[in-house]
Order: structure tokens, then C-alpha cells, then sequence
């Protein structure tokens, strides 16, 4: 017990004096993780959305696709990845292995299936006399689409959350393709499995608190966004 | 809501602005969990960046996967510990200007109590032969490093195999430190470089049981450029930097200075006097 104890308050003691460690560490979470879910939605949302509106042959196949892809495991990502990054693979030149660019390639690559699975079924669930009434209200189809995000973006931000979730708190793609590289590729959860296999377990626990406090806002901060956008 | 939403974007492109590359004053490294748990690079490379301007990435893991990655070219230079593993790595061409640098003595650390009654082995292989009778938990790396190497091939001396699949032998695949926590909650025995166990001795309850110096148990440090013939892109000029300031006096004065916080020295440096 004495041990939590302990954790908890060097936990405040670095997060309070700005530990230099904790702050490039929590940065690079932060920025690894908010690029590659920015990226994924750029990329996922409006395909997502066509997905849900429209009816195509193997739609099914599709939708059972990105459902089994949002549990893809991220050792699988890192390691996939990494044959493709590596100075031996086909995308060796880009000298993007041991980089954060490295680090978010992979995680987009996580985040992407979490964020179409999950954003189809917000679109699925608006109702579809939301579309009607734009289009009945003279809105162009982009504006009917607009629309229909519109209604679905409680939906959405869930959606995001998810991605981001998943992506600030996998370690298995970011050690392999970060390499855990002091003051350049280390994130949180590399930093935390590094402290943990010193057998520094306290740094490690503050670390882990650092985490719990940085999703907590991030999801905080949306929380406040959504209320105030609220109709 | 509309600054809200211009906040969030400014806040995406502020994070995702462009990282900084890779250029000719940066060089990758990749290390055994050894050196790097023991807190030696975070003590030598700052002064090889002050004298050369160049700033080391280093990429700690197990020796099999630090070779593995300089024979991929994904890193510029490479520094391991197990002579057999490092000699094939030069002669299949991968690597290039080896110089061993520093050695320490691997030892057999273990729970206080002792029950294989390896304290009173009179060599490593009979330390080994009492651990094996006994049935004591063994903690292996089972990661294919430097220490797991030089585990098997005593065992394979002393048992004419490996005790792969016996009960009380338990590999973990993870770095050295991760190990000796294992072994410390098994109760059990694990083959350990002096240096990390050292470094950890104040983490865990085990306790050094065979360190008589031997042949057996020497543990040579080798570092090596990867070769700019097989991987042209490399940072071969960083590279033998590097080299050349891990053996010159300087470097190899600060090897053999390096103690823990016990004033323990972890290293013994081996190009001085040659």
C-alpha cells in the first residue's frame, strides 16, 4: 500500500515540477496520438459515410471487414509495419522507421477501422427524414450530407474518442516502430514498459497516472464542446 | 463554438507540424538491454555528442534483434555481447571495423536461501549441474540476447541439452532487468551480467551466488559499424566515430570509471594499454 502511496505522490511531484522527461514524453503522446486520429477521420469519416448511404454489392463483406480490423492487434500493426519500413522493405527510403512519423503511420493504421466502423453506425442511426427535409429544404447533396454528420456528430465524437483512445494507449506498435528512443521517439506507454522493465515501478505508476489525466481531459475538453453545441 | 472548433484545429496543425528528420549529425544505434539498463550509454554518449556534434539514437533490445536490425540496415552501428553471434555477423559481411571494447563476468544470481546449493559449486558448470538436479525455478531470457546465448551453450555443456519444456525452466523473453524481477518473485535462479544485476540489487531480494571469474563466464562487449558497401545510406562516417571514441583513451577511461550507485564498477575497459 505504501508502495501506491509512493507512486502517487512522485507522480505530482513530476507532474507538478514539469519533470523535463514527462513533459517531452507527454508531448509526443499527445501529438502522436491527436495526428493520427486527425488524420484517420480525414481519411475514414468520408468514406464512412458512403459506405453507409449507399448500397453496393459485398457491403456486408465490407462492414464485417472494418468491424474485424477494429480488434487488429497492435503487435500485428507494428510488425507489418515494420516489414514495410525497414531498409529491406519496399518503403525503406522514406527513412520513416524510428520516427514519430513512423509512430503515426502505424497508429492511423489502427485508429482508421475503429473510427469508419464506428462512425457507419452513427450515420446508420440519424433518421432518414433528416436527409428528406434538407433535400426537401432545396440543400445541395453536399449540404444534405453535411447535415446528416451534423445530426450524428454525438456519434462521431464517440468515434474519435475511440480512435484517439486506442492510439495514446498502444504500446506494441510504437515500441516496434518508435523504437523507444530517448527524447525523440519515447511516448508515454513506451517510456512506461522501459520504467517497468528497470524495475522502476514507481516511475512507471506516475507515468500511468499521467496517461489516466491526459485522456481524462482531452475527453473533458470535448465533453464541454458537445454541451455547448447541444440544440 | 466557432473558436472552439478553430482552437481544436490549431491545435491539430500546431502538433501534427513536420518532425524533425533525419540528418548526417544523427546516428542509430542499437544496443543490448545491458548497456542501456545499466545507465553506461546515458553516461558516455552525451560526451561523444559534445566532442562530435552528433546526436546518438539508441535502440535497446535483446543482442539477437540489435544484429538483426544492423544487418537490415535500420541501424548505423551496433554494439552486442556474444562473440560467436558477432563473429558470424562480420564474416557474412554485414558489419565492419568490430573492436571490442569492454567486458564484465556474467553470474549466476539467485534467492538468498539457496536450495540448489549453488554457493558451494566449484565451478559455473557445476553451479549449473546443482540448479538442474534440484529443480529449482531457472529464468531464462529465452530472447535471444547476448545472456540467453551464452545460458545455452552451458546448459547444452552441462546437460547435453537445453531444458526447454522441463517445469522449473522458465523463459521469459523480456530484457534483463524484467528477468531478474521474474526470478526474484519464482524464487528462483537466472544467469544475469554482472552489471545489470548490480544496477538492480537494491529491486530485488536475489543474490550474486557464483561469481567466480571463468572463461565460461567472461563477457566481452563487441561494437561494430554496419557496413556502407551493403546498406549505402548508412551514417558510416558517424559510425566510426563512434568506434573510435568507445576505444580511444578517453572513452575507454570513462568505461572503466563508470560505477553504479554503489560505487560498483560495471565494466572493465579492454583497449587501454594495447
Amino acid at each position: 500500500m505504501n508502495y501506491l502511496f509512493e507512486a502517487v505522490k512522485g507522480a505530482l511531484v513530476l507532474i507538478f515540477t514539469f519533470d523535463p522527461e514527462v513533459v517531452t514524453v507527454t508531448f509526443l503522446s499527445l501529438r502522436v496520438a491527436i495526428s493520427a486520429t486527425f488524420i484517420a477521420a480525414v481519411l475514414g469519416v468520408p468514406l464512412a459515410y458512403f459506405v453507409a448511404t449507399r448500397e453496393f454489392p459485398g457491403k456486408g463483406a465490407v462492414l464485417t471487414l472494418f468491424n474485424t480490423l477494429m480488434a487488429l492487434p497492435t503487435v500485428v500493426v507494428g510488425l507489418f509495419c515494420y516489414s514495410f519500413l525497414s531498409r529491406k522493405g519496399p518503403l525503406g527510403f522514406l527513412d520513416l522507421l524510428f520516427t514519430p512519423s513512423g509512430i503515426i503511420l502505424g497508429d492511423i493504421i489502427l485508429a482508421f477501422p475503429l473510427i469508419v466502423g464506428l462512425t457507419i453506425a452513427a450515420v446508420n442511426a440519424v433518421d432518414p427524414r433528416a436527409r428528406l427535409t434538407a433535400v426537401s429544404l432545396g440543400a445541395t447533396p453536399r449540404q444534405a450530407s453535411l447535415t446528416i454528420l451534423a445530426e450524428a456528430r454525438f456519434g462521431l465524437m464517440a468515434a474519435l474518442f475511440n480512435g484517439f483512445g486506442r492510439v495514446v494507449a498502444e504500446v506494441g506498435s510504437a515500441m516496434m516502430l518508435g523504437g523507444n528512443i530517448k527524447g525523440f521517439t519515447r511516448t508515454i506507454t513506451t517510456s512506461i514498459a522501459l520504467e517497468t522493465s528497470k524495475g522502476e515501478f514507481a516511475f512507471a505508476m506516475a507515468l500511468g497516472i499521467i496517461l489516466l489525466t491526459v485522456a481524462l481531459s482531452v475527453n473533458m475538453f470535448f465533453r464541454r464542446l458537445q454541451s455547448r453545441n447541444r440544440l | 463554438m466557432k473558436t472552439g472548433r478553430c482552437f481544436v484545429l490549431a491545435a491539430v496543425m500546431a502538433i501534427t507540424a513536420t518532425s524533425p528528420g533525419w540528418s548526417a549529425d544523427r546516428l542509430k544505434l542499437s544496443s543490448t538491454t545491458s548497456t542501456d539498463n545499466t545507465g553506461l550509454l546515458a553516461y558516455l554518449l552525451p560526451k561523444f555528442e559534445e566532442k562530435t556534434g552528433i546526436k546518438v539514437d539508441v535502440i535497446a533490445v535483446g543482442t539477437g534483434k540489435a544484429l538483426k536490425l544492423a544487418e537490415n540496415g535500420d541501424v548505423d552501428v551496433t554494439l552486442v555481447h556474444a562473440p560467436s553471434s558477432e563473429k558470424k555477423f562480420m564474416d557474412a559481411g554485414f558489419g565492419v571495423n568490430h573492436q571490442t571494447i569492454m567486458a564484465n563476468y556474467f553470474v549466476i544470481v539467485g534467492p538468498e536461501s539457496d536450495p540448489a546449493g549453488v554457493r558451494a559449486a566449484g565451478n559455473a558448470e557445476d553451479a549449473f549441474k546443482k540448479i538442474a538436479a534440484s529443480g529449482s525455478p531457472f529464468v531464462s531470457r529465452g530472447d535471444n540476447s547476448g545472456t540467453h546465448i551464452k545460458e545455452q551453450s552451458i546448459w547444452k555443456t552441462v546437460l547435453g541439452d537445453l531444458p526447454t519444456g522441463k517445469s522449473w525452466y522458465l523463459e521469459s523473453g523480456k530484457g534483463m532487468g524484467e528477468t531478474l524481477t521474474i526470478a526474484d518473485e519464482k524464487m528462483g535462479y537466472t544467469l544475469s551480467d554482472s552489471g545489470t544485476y548490480l544496477k538492480y540489487s537494491d529491486k530485488v531480494d536475489l543474490k550474486m551466488l557464483f561469481t567466480k571469474p571463468s572463461d565460461l563466464l567472461y563477457n566481452p562487449y563487441g561494437i561494430m559499424a554496419v557496413n556502407p558497401e551493403k546498406q549505402p545510406h548508412v551514417n558510416y562516417a558517424g559510425a566510426l566515430k563512434l568506434i573510435e571514441f568507445m576505444a580511444s583513451p578517453e572513452g575507454q577511461k570513462m568505461i572503466g570509471g563508470f560505477e553504479d550507485k554503489f560505487g560498483n564498477r560495471l565494466f572493465t575497459p579492454l583497449v587501454m594499454g594495447k
